[in-house]
């Protein structure tokens, strides 16, 4: 499965158009991470507790996006988007979606 | 007697806060300056102008983002900033610290998966809530920076793009 955020491929031509794909994720790290990251709060910089934990989710909706992509017989997704939202303290939906098509 | 120590324990905060969150800062700006100096010769575009391409072999998605926080003193600089507003330089200076080092890491993750350029990059920022203390909502953000990595059959070709 290829993934891109351009329009197309390049030097690829696209065959089949199999409209909106959508993949999603909420996650929220145990309270031991939170109280962690809460101390490094205090000193400012990465917390990477929450770095993982936000690459761990997109990996997923990634995940299920492209299943939902192949499910579709598609054999790449174009135009791929990302978007975070906070939805409570301590938890953050991870949200991809891109247009699943199939390349000549 | 309470108040007292409440307030001991708010000055130390600032104290660690300020000399633990200015090294932190310093140390991180020396190491993002220093991999900018490596990366320099792998460029990345915003454009998706790819018509004029050839000789690729291979287009992936590449990422990379980071959670930063700013430290207890600067977020207090910036509470008393907000009373009288104007620029919030403490904020500032974590966005750009923010950006860079996401900026890095999608670059590294497009290299060590065999990419030669970016096209079609996008920063994404996304403030994300605190559970300690809900009076100050934008305590820490995620930065994601994201685009397609373009892999070439032959690098040398790579002086023609730009």
């Amino acid at each position: 499965m290829l993934l891109t955020n351009l329009e197309s491929i390049p030097n690829r031509r696209v065959v089949e158009h199999y409209g909106l794909v959508t993949g999603s994720s909420i996650r929220a790290k145990h309270v031991g991470r939170d109280f962690m990251a809460g101390l490094k709060n205090i000193v400012g910089g990465e917390l990477r507790g929450y770095t993982e934990l936000i690459n761990e989710s997109r990996q997923q909706a990634i995940e299920r996006m492209t299943q939902q992509a192949e499910s579709l017989g598609a054999n790449a997704i174009i135009n791929v988007r990302f978007s975070t939202s906070a939805i409570m303290a301590g938890a953050a939906e991870l949200f991809a979606y891109g247009t699943a098509v199939k390349l000549g | 007697m309470d108040a007292l120590i409440n307030l001991g324990i708010f000055v130390a905060l600032l104290c660690v806060g300020y000399l633990a969150g200015t090294l932190a800062e310093r140390n991180h700006y020396r190491r993002i300056r220093r991999r900018e100096r490596a990366s320099r010769n792998f460029p990345v575009f915003t454009d998706n102008d790819t018509k004029n391409l050839s000789g690729m072999q291979e287009a992936f998605l590449a990422s990379g983002s980071i959670v930063v926080s700013v430290d207890y003193f600067k977020r207090f600089l910036a509470n008393l900033r907000n009373l009288v507003g104007g620029r919030l330089s403490s904020y500032e200076s974590l966005l750009d610290r923010g950006r860079r080092e996401a900026m890095l890491r999608m670059k590294e993750d497009a290299r060590r998966r065999g990419g030669h350029f970016i096209v079609n990059a996008r920063l994404e920022t996304s403030a994300i809530g605190n559970m300690q203390n809900n009076k100050n909502k934008v305590t820490c953000v995620e930065v994601l920076a994201y685009g397609t990595a373009i892999r070439l059959t032959n690098p040398e070709l790579l002086a023609g793009k730009s």
